[in-house]
């Protein structure tokens, strides 16, 4: 295994700047997630690590060394697709060989046997191993696609979205089993996602991408507690951060086209009109709560409940646990966490208040 | 408005059972989702309802009216597809003038019914620009006030919110939910995606190899599913379930020492499901479990997730048995170590590994 660094990597296509700048290491046994939106340079990056496309500036580097002038098949890095590439009418034993059986390594079948086997094993597909892939569900093939990258022993994995072809509870159990995969492995790993529940739950660090250009880089928890746009804080939670306008008046805060006030938070010093965002799990309904509004909408999830809450021409989304007996209609009094609120300049910045 | 009756209606393909013969009920004003993963059946009962699609056997009734051989047209439903099927020729105005100029409604009528819809929508400010102009959000708007303006009987949509990114699914859920409210108009949801279906419907329809699973609110298919498909199948992650035997009021289960004391309210329906002895599934959902430092069950924790505001440790009892439960975000648990935890006793819940289906505990309530 190894670490990778990417230095003022910018990529240009015809009509597009694709990559614009784009710098960040990835140390030695790390998952590093890239996430962003469909067209935000992900994608390109990968290729870019992998050889497969050219930068137009910058540097790639392995371990410190460039890899530049290193040719895809010398990078002896392992690519994982959103399709899986198996071969239909190979067995799963053959297809996990396949890559072993490589002149190159001039290995005995009894060596290649006892690394399938073991890979296998690991993937829970040992069970597998004599049948044709054609016939695997999707779920199983894409355990062979990744174990057909493990048995290379890569430096490096580059994963592009594999998981999001898979329907939800497969995406699920893959995911917990991936993930364990690399923790106990520790391999290196840089994937590839739009799915900010897939970033937020593999990642020990996360890079958002927008538009060709590094927005953030940090932990799951900085990512999510200390978004430094307004971007960034949409991009990750779901129900999304409720962000609302608001106008200052000496210590108070008022949040537009509603009845809505609270002090500034200890320690703030906003301008006088800035953007306040707050998490629904942060806005808690309580019989003595400080503020009220009317309940309009409920979407019980079951382990949770969504409550919309309008005051004026303003509805804040407050997430609870379990159920609720609420009615729409209701006058509800709430709370808000004011030690977790966040606070972004007209354009959008953190102002980190 | 109207209600919906499916009796005994079936669709086959050839030998193949797309709908197994199944009887449904949609009473005026509700909003029913049908759910369940794909080539469960769901679109094909929708568009059987539709007219879209015949039915081999069975009956549809609308306000027991029966439709079951009417074409689509006769049976005044409108059916909404992904929303966003405007005219880009056309302004908004007129794209959702559309449907009543094709049924030759007279000019008054027509300029009555739009105002009405653009004033529920909140799109009055919008009837003169063209949809390239406007924003996902007010073209899904433009795109339901073209299905609301015919006043139809009921409303069927396929996957409407499928193509929109999870932000805008996010918001558009609501509102067509709200919408639903203010009108009460009888709706038929087809969705794939639990949270979607467990969001908006009264009621959902849990579907699974052309049958219904379950018929019930959001908390029943939740807190009490009828069967382990369903059990799994809502949630995410879906209901632990975990395998034991049971006998004299313990559950065996996976891993060395996991001996599990069923609640006494248990004893008597589970002795009798179960004759006395068996094997036996048990079922709770990840935050129905506690971990602490002196619980019952004990297992290894295999990956811990940041779930926003808090963590989901998935931990394996066994090499087989992995199992799911909430965590504090802000405690940190090492791949490998072991975790102690109870079950809620008010929140577990048993299935018959034969069957499947849950066992009731109807004896004790």
């Amino acid at each position: 295994m190894s670490d990778l660094e990417l230095k003022n990597i910018t990529k240009n296509f015809p009509d597009v700047k694709a990559l614009n700048d784009v710098s960040f290491d990835v140390k030695d046994g790390e998952f590093f997630v890239l996430l962003g939106h469909t067209g935000a340079g992900k994608t390109t990056t990968l290729r870019v690590v992998a050889g497969l496309t050219n930068q137009d500036e910058g540097t790639v580097f392995f371990n410190g060394e460039s890899v530049n002038d290193l040719a895809p098949a010398d990078r002896d890095v392992a690519f994982v697709f959103q399709q899986y590439s198996l071969y239909p009418t190979m067995s799963v034993y053959d297809n996990l060989a396949f890559p072993l059986r490589s002149p190159l390594r001039k290995l005995s079948e009894e060596e290649i046997r006892r690394q399938v086997d073991f890979v296998a094993e690991k993937l829970h597909i040992d069970h597998l191993l004599d049948r044709k892939t054609a016939h695997l569900s999707g779920g199983e093939m894409q355990r062979v696609s990744l174990g057909r990258a493990m048995v290379r022993q890569p430096r490096i994995f580059l994963m592009d979205e594999p998981l999001s072809n898979l329907d939800a509870k497969l995406r699920e159990e893959l995911r917990v089993e991936l993930q364990h995969l690399q923790k106990t492995e520790g391999s290196t790993t840089l994937f590839v996602t739009h799915d900010q529940i897939e970033a937020l739950t593999m990642a020990d660090r996360i890079a958002v991408l927008n538009e060709g250009s590094i927005v953030q880089i940090g932990t799951p928890e900085d990512i999510y507690d200390r978004p430094n746009t307004i971007f960034v804080a949409q991009l990750v939670g779901t129900p999304r951060i409720n962000l609302v306008e608001t106008n200052r008046e000496d210590s108070t805060v008022f949040i537009k086209n509603s009845t809505l006030h609270l002090p500034i938070p200890q320690g703030w010093e906003p301008p006088d009109s800035f953007v306040l965002g707050i998490r629904p799990e942060d806005v808690l309904p309580d019989r003595e709560g400080e503020f009220t509004g009317e309940l309009t909408l409920t979407e019980p999830l079951g382990v949770e409940t969504v409550l919309h809450i309008t005051s004026g021409e303003q509805t804040l989304i407050s997430l609870v646990p379990g159920m609720t007996d609420l009615q729409i209609g209701e006058n509800v009094k709430f709370d808000i966490a004011q030690d977790r609120l966040y606070c972004f300049n007209m354009d959008g910045k953190s102002l980190t208040c | 408005m109207a209600t919906i009756e499916l009796r005994q209606v079936e669709k086959k393909f050839g030998d193949l059972h797309a709908v197994k013969p199944l009887d449904l009920t949609i009473h005026d004003g509700e909003f029913v989702v049908l759910l369940g993963p794909s080539g469960c059946g769901k679109t094909t009962t929708l568009r059987m309802i539709s007219g879209l699609e015949t039915v081999t056997s069975g009956e549809i009734y609308l306000d027991e009216r029966k439709v079951t051989w009417l074409n689509p047209n006769e049976r005044d439903i409108a059916f909404v597809f992904q929303l966003f099927a405007l005219y880009p020729h056309l302004t908004v105005r007129q794209n959702i003038a559309f449907p009543l100029q094709a049924q030759g409604e007279s000019r008054e009528t027509i300029d009555e019914r739009v105002s009405e819809v653009v004033d529920l929508l909140q799109i009055r400010r919008l009837l003169n620009a063209r949809p390239s102009k406007l924003s996902g959000g007010d073209q899904q708007r433009v795109a339901l006030g073209r299905a609301l303006v015919r006043r139809p009987e009921a409303f069927l949509m396929d996957e409407p919110l499928g193509a929109l990114d999870a932000d805008f699914r996010e918001s558009m859920r609501a509102e067509i939910k709200r919408l639903h409210i203010d009108q009460h108009a009888t709706t038929v949801y087809v969705t794939h995606d639990q949270v979607e279906a467990m969001a908006m419907g009264d009621r959902i329809v849990v579907m699974s190899e052309a049958e219904i699973q379950q018929v019930g609110s959001s908390n029943e298919v939740y807190y009490d599913p009828a069967n382990v498909f369903v059990a799994n199948f809502i949630g995410s992650p879906g209901m632990n379930l975990v395998s034991g035997s049971y006998s004299d009021g313990i559950i065996h289960m996976p891993g060395a020492d996991n001996r599990y004391p069923v609640p006494n309210n248990w004893w008597a329906p589970l002795g009798e499901a179960l004759q006395n002895s068996g094997d036996v599934i048990v079922g709770f959902r990840p935050e129905s479990a506690e971990i602490v430092e002196d619980g019952t069950l004990a297992g290894n924790v295999y990956t811990v997730d940041l779930y926003g505001a808090y963590s989901m440790l998935a931990v394996n009892m066994n090499e087989q048995d992995i199992i799911h439960i909430r965590g504090d975000r802000l405690i940190h648990y090492p791949i490998g170590t072991q975790i102690r935890f109870d079950i809620d006793p008010q929140m577990v819940r048993f299935f018959d590994p034969v069957t499947e289906k849950t066992i009731k505990r109807e004896a004790i309530q």
